[in-house]
């Protein structure tokens, strides 16, 4: 079986130039791979390089050098080389990603917004909308919510809008930055039980779960961020 | 007799050279402007020197010179113009629209049809139908070249939007010979009708604007207008008190203090013909009430609506 | 304790592909180096040069710069509002018949090989430009409708009850109150004014449409709901633009992808979110970094 998402020697160091060029390295030689139903959990201490790792698979940071390869409609593509189209057919159709803080488009409501990827696969707006719903049924996500825009929300709200968001299109390839954060322990279950169903689905996950409990009930696999942290 | 201390017709024979030049290039591209060295005349701008140049670039001895001014032979404009050309060329004059060969007039077309030895010059004001929509010369230039009309006919959307109806009721815009989009001269949309398919030539100057162009015999001429909206002429429910003309056009005179109106054929000579052969209208002004008051039988349904 | 909801059924086809190898559309619009000089003082000065990027059809692409990065010279060349002096810009032209019978690609054609009056016919019909200033983009002494309309009589429509229905369908679209169709575009507001060109500009299904910067100088609120309208629009008619902005806000919702210039030279391009999240060039760092949030 092959992997679905794979990193070839990947690093990433950000130079900021507007600090004189200083460098700051975060990782170096990353090699992962992951298959079909698995979960592998990126673990290090904070500032490792966790986030940026997942935003590096996501195609939101760029690499530095070595390459991230996502599995989609049969072929290998990299994201390094894609041209912009590409990584965004990829993003729609394979590449799930939900990030910690739930970038807000304004003014448009939960209900469209967890609808949108969805829509963006050729789903109706009637349908797209009902699986929105029932996303957020399960995700407990009280219905006079739906109509608003989730500016306004809790934390743990737009988490949950964050995560039906992300996963509502089951894409082969999930990527979770702390989904559970701010969520207490009836959510954190619910979305246990649906990265559990996503993978018995065959997606191959790579997430973040600062939580211990979530991290043993889900994940397959760790990949420590932290051992590969770039010779400073 | 003519007066030996002008040249025939006025302009010297270069610049006559150089106007019909112009001309064969008009009529050889149907409704396009063409420029021309516009001369300084013994009258100003405004007046008629457009006209008067193409008519002294084309009268010879063996014609005969109509001139009229809305119609009318004896308007002070008609009289002095056709006394400015017996004078430079000593040439026949005619107030009979059949008997000439030649016909210079401000802003009518005669009523009595005309044929293919006659030859039509009107007096235009402002050669470019689009003047008063896109002051631009270089743009209006363009949009001829590439028979770019969109914004004359937003023009008449626009009248239909603000007032129900298109509102020009002289110089209405005509496409000529489906190609140019062209201003007949402030001719009542009356007229119109007449430059299409027309056996005189028919020519078109305007002196101040330095251009003129034409409409060569048996030409394609059509007033614009929408597909629910069909360009339609003006008419009267009077006919002519003089002769009793239902199908020319009138000039309504107001005769008295109480407003009664005299309805007259704007066409001088056309009137006076029918007299001549028997015609006889009411002899009387219509009384203010009866001039507004539509008869009943003349009432189309449109009009009806609308009342 | 109920399974996650299953996969999602494609139904109608939006942006849908068959699953597979996805069919590439051809480019729509290609730039090649292109490259714009002014003369100043006897010496050429390159308003901007060397810019190269394909554009597909539905995508938006912003270019962003500060004032006199050449973002605004770019967007005319791109539209030939200017000739370039080097380099190329292409467009997929298609064949001047086929609106009616289907989209017969004749491929790329150099805009500079286009006559004039071909060019004036694409910015009629295949293409739109949103002006900054709307009296720029609309006719300012025509109603509201007529406006609308206009691009239709261009090419021939010629009853007055269908433009009027037409013009009015369309107003709803974007939104304008369509009792207003009579009136003159002077007496609406800004945001109005925007609304009404936006709507001039796509009456003929334009497949491209340039922008520039077209929600600077609208008030906040207003800005907000025309660039919410752009999103839907562009969205749902599946259009490619080219939005020129100072605004890296306006980029990050509207484009999927940017052009970051400065001194006339494209310092860096890429998804929207890449360069915005993960700048690379100094310059984009310190626009990324001079935003001010609230």
């Amino acid at each position: 079986m092959t992997a679905l998402i794979e990193t070839l020697c990947l690093s990433k160091t950000f130079t900021l130039h507007g600090r004189g060029g200083l460098q700051l390295p975060v990782f170096a030689g990353i090699d992962l791979s992951v298959q079909p139903g698995e979960c592998m959990a990126l673990t290090g201490h904070s500032g490792s390089g966790k986030s940026s790792l997942l935003r590096c698979l996501y195609g939101n940071y760029g690499a530095s050098s070595g390459d991230v390869r996502i599995r989609h409609a049969g072929n290998w593509v990299s994201l390094s080389t894609a041209a912009p189209r590409e990584v965004f057919e990829v993003r729609r159709r394979t590449l799930g990603y939900v990030s910690q803080f739930l970038r807000v488009i304004p003014r448009v409501s939960t209900l469209d917004i967890v609808a949108d990827p969805l829509r963006r696969l050729g789903v109706g707006a009637e349908a797209a909308r009902a699986q929105a719903a029932q996303w957020l049924q399960r995700l407990n996500l009280h219905e006079h919510l739906w109509h608003l825009p989730p500016a306004t929300f809790s934390g743990g709200e737009q988490q949950r809008v964050n995560i039906a968001h992300g996963m509502i299109t089951a894409p082969p390839v999930l990527l979770l930055d702390e989904p559970t954060a701010s969520l207490d322990a009836d959510n954190r279950r619910v979305v246990v039980e649906l990265i559990h169903a996503a993978r018995a689905q065959g997606s191959a996950i790579v997430g973040i779960f600062h939580d211990d409990e979530v991290r043993e009930a889900v994940a397959t696999r760790c990949f420590d961020v932290e051992q590969h942290r770039s010779p400073v | 007799m003519m007066d030996t201390h002008y040249n025939f017709a006025f302009l010297d024979e270069r610049t006559k050279k150089r106007i019909r030049r112009a001309l064969l290039k008009a009529v050889a591209v149907p409704g396009y402007q063409v420029p021309f060295g516009s001369r300084e005349m013994p009258f100003a701008y405004g007046w008629g020197t457009g006209g008067v140049q193409i008519t002294a670039s084309l009268i010879g001895l063996s014609d005969v010179l109509k001139v009229i001014d809305q119609g009318a032979d004896d308007t002070t404009n008609a009289v002095n113009i056709r006394r400015f050309f017996a004078r430079t060329t000593g040439v026949t004059t005619t107030e009979k629209t059949r008997e000439a060969t030649l016909i210079q007039t401000r802003h009518r077309i005669p009523e009595m049809p005309l044929t293919e030895s006659q030859i039509l010059v009107y007096q235009v004001p402002m050669p470019e139908p689009m003047s008063r929509l896109e002051p631009s010369r270089r743009e209006t230039i363009k949009m001829h070249a590439l028979s770019e009309y969109g914004l004359m006919h937003v023009r008449l959307y626009e009248d239909i939007a603000q007032l129900g109806a298109i509102s020009r009721a002289y110089d209405y815009p005509v496409m000529v010979n489906e190609r140019y989009l062209m201003s007949p001269s402030p001719i009542p949309k009356f007229d119109n009708p007449k430059m299409h398919m027309n056996p005189a030539l028919q020519l078109f100057g305007a002196g101040r604007e330095k251009r003129l162009y034409a409409i060569p015999p048996y030409t394609q001429v059509r007033s614009l207008d929408f597909e629910d909206h069909p360009f339609e002429v003006q008419r009267w429910d009077h006919a002519c008190a003089l002769c009793g003309a239902s199908e020319s056009y009138l000039d309504e005179m107001i005769v008295d203090d109480a407003g009664s109106r005299l309805f007259v054929c704007s066409d001088s000579d056309y009137c006076e013909e029918r007299r001549d052969a028997g015609h006889v209208g009411t002899q009387q002004a219509v009384t203010l009430h009866d001039a507004l008051a539509t008869p009943p039988e003349a009432v189309t349904p449109n009009e009806q609506e609308a009342a | 304790m109920s399974a996650a909801p299953g996969r999602p059924q494609a139904s109608s086809h939006r942006s849908a592909q068959h699953e597979g190898t996805p069919v590439i559309p051809p480019v729509l619009l290609s730039a090649r180096r292109a490259g714009k000089a002014f003369v100043h003082q006897g010496q050429p000065r390159w308003a901007c040069r060397g810019v190269s990027f394909d554009l597909y059809p539905g995508e938006v692409l912003a270019v962003v710069g500060e004032s006199g990065s050449g973002k605004s010279t770019l967007l005319r060349l791109l539209a030939a509002r200017l000739a370039c002096d080097e380099g190329s810009v292409h467009y997929d032209v298609r064949a001047e018949s086929s609106e009616k019978s289907g989209n017969e690609s004749t491929g790329l054609v150099d805009l500079a090989e286009l006559s004039e009056a071909r060019l004036r016919w694409l910015a009629r019909t295949d293409w739109g430009f949103v002006e900054q200033h709307a009296r720029d983009g609309l006719r300012m002494n025509v109603s509201g409708g007529a406006n609308v309309g206009e691009r239709l009589m261009a090419l021939g429509a010629r009853h007055y009850g269908h433009l009027r229905s037409e013009a009015s369908s369309w107003m709803q679209r974007v939104e304008l109150d369509t009792g207003r169709i009579d009136d003159l575009p002077a007496t609406y507001s800004g945001g109005m004014q925007q609304r009404l060109q936006i709507a001039r500009n796509l009456v003929t299904h334009p497949r491209l449409v340039f922008m520039d910067e077209p929600t600077t100088g609208l008030d906040v609120s207003v800005q907000a709901r025309l660039l919410d309208l752009l999103r839907e629009l562009v969205d749902e008619l599946q259009l490619a633009a080219v939005v020129v902005t100072h605004d890296l806000a306006v980029a990050r919702l509207l484009a999927q992808r940017m052009l970051v210039m400065k001194d006339g030279q494209v310092v860096e391009q890429g998804l929207t979110d890449r360069v915005l999240d993960d700048p690379q060039h100094p310059y984009t760092q310190l626009l990324v970094s001079s935003v001010l949030t609230p």
